[in-house]
């Protein structure tokens, strides 16, 4: 699947997209990225699957774009 | 006539005509925050025609704004900038009523500003505005329209929009504010000064197509536009059915820069932990609901209601941990942050409040 990378977490992963595979659903997702990045663990950030933002655990197919985007604040 | 002709170029437009033009002219615009989102968002609603437009900042000009807030001139620094902003709007479109706030939104002035208009456009560069513009608007289901930008990066997305609309707000989005310093702003991270022109612009069309019921609304989508490759993402939001509604009374009594502040993160006790610790006699219970709260309850040590709490001193014992305790568990964290001001000892906020102490 296709991950993006939004606002300050490319400062994190310096990279504004990654192809990953083998992860079933968000969460274990999540804990490979932050395995891979651990400076994730400490920022804030909302997932989206393909367009949708979710709010809970959500099953993922190969060929699913997942974002994860963090809040900013400037003006 | 000449009003005729200053509008022609748009009233010409398929589906505009006179019936846009005249809801326009009866629309009033809140714009909170006068810098580089705020600036492009007002020059074109001004140009535009709208009824009543209010602008609020207490901010003076600053020489690093100008490349990214060119409605403002170098001879201009020092100045108040929605005196000027204004100053240059009435010359510009003089049917345009322009109102000035010359100050800062907070809690204590919000709601009855925001009162007097249909829609606020959030054009503030910083999270504890952030937060208050969406819990003010929230309360009086106003129409938000977000915009914050980042480097390269920025956000658009129409909140609060209930009439008609998805109805989503920033807190089902972001519930709580991240913790200053942990994401940078633009005095830190810099930004590129077209981008929150772009965002600002895209702001201001937003809001005209609010009024006007054209096209299709960023309604609960949050747009993202890149600079640097040139590339949109669009996200449509979900509603967070966790957040709590905020009531008028936390409104304004909760200090959205401490809140917004570092170090300040308030542990929530689930009803299990809350009656352990009870039994073990190691908590001081402060109940922050206002005096005429029903159920009255025996356990809690004192009852101060928020609105009293920074104005009456308590006597907390040592050796005890702090459970802070109200109705919902909201106002319980606003008053955990306040009193962690005052203390070293543990503070812990009753998830769910008195409401879900006594479902279970």
């Amino acid at each position: 699947m296709n991950i993006l990378f939004f606002g300050n977490l490319v400062d994190i992963t310096q990279k504004a997209q990654e192809a990953l595979s083998g992860t079933t659903n968000t969460q274990t997702l999540q804990a490979l990225l932050c395995k891979k990045y651990p400076a994730l663990q400490s920022v804030k950030y909302f997932i989206a699957v393909n367009g949708k933002m979710i709010q809970e655990n959500t099953p993922l197919k190969e060929d699913d774009t997942v974002a994860l985007m963090p809040p900013f604040s400037g003006g | 006539m000449a009003e005729q002709e200053r509008y022609s170029r748009q009233m010409m437009l398929p589906g505009f005509g006179h019936a846009a033009q005249q809801k326009l002219e009866q629309a009033k615009v809140l714009i909170v925050g006068m810098g580089a989102l705020g600036c492009p968002a007002l020059q074109y609603l001004t140009g535009a025609g709208i009824g009543t437009i209010g602008i609020a900042d207490g901010d003076v000009i600053q020489l690093h704004n100008l490349h990214r807030q060119p409605l403002f001139y170098t001879g201009e620094v020092g100045q108040n900038k929605t005196t000027i902003a204004a100053t240059k709007m009435r010359a510009l479109n003089s049917n345009v009523q322009i109102t000035v706030y010359p100050f800062h939104i907070d809690q204590k002035n919000a709601l009855k500003i925001i009162s007097e208009y249909d829609m606020v456009i959030d054009a503030t560069d910083n999270f504890p505005s952030k937060y208050l513009l969406n819990d003010a608007c929230a309360l009086m289901s106003t129409p938000l329209i977000y915009g914050a930008v980042t480097q390269y990066e920025g956000q658009v997305a129409v909140f609060n929009h209930s009439k008609n609309g998805r109805n989503i707000q920033y807190r089902d989005v972001f519930p709580d504010p991240p913790n200053s310093g942990a994401i940078l702003s633009c005095e830190e991270a810099g930004v590129l000064g077209v981008l929150p022109g772009i965002i600002g612009t895209v702001q201001a069309a937003e809001a005209m197509k609010l009024i006007t019921g054209l096209g299709r609304l960023l309604d609960g989508i949050l747009l993202t536009y890149q600079v640097l490759n040139a590339q949109c993402y669009e996200i449509e939001l979900s509603k967070n059915f966790s957040v709590k509604e905020i009531d008028k009374a936390t409104f304004e009594n909760t200090d959205y820069q401490w809140i917004c502040s570092p170090n300040t993160h308030i542990r929530e006790i689930s009803i299990d932990e809350f009656k352990q610790l009870q039994l073990s006699h190691q908590l001081f219970i402060i109940d922050v609901r206002e005096c005429h709260e029903e159920p009255v309850v025996d356990f809690a040590d004192v009852r101060i209601p928020l609105s009293q709490l920074s104005s009456i001193p308590i006597e907390i014992p040592d050796q005890k941990n702090i459970c802070v305790i109200c109705q919902h568990g909201l106002r319980s964290q606003y008053a955990a942050k306040q009193l962690q001001q005052l203390t070293h000892q543990t503070i812990f906020s009753l998830s769910g409040g008195l409401a879900a102490y006594f479902k279970v």
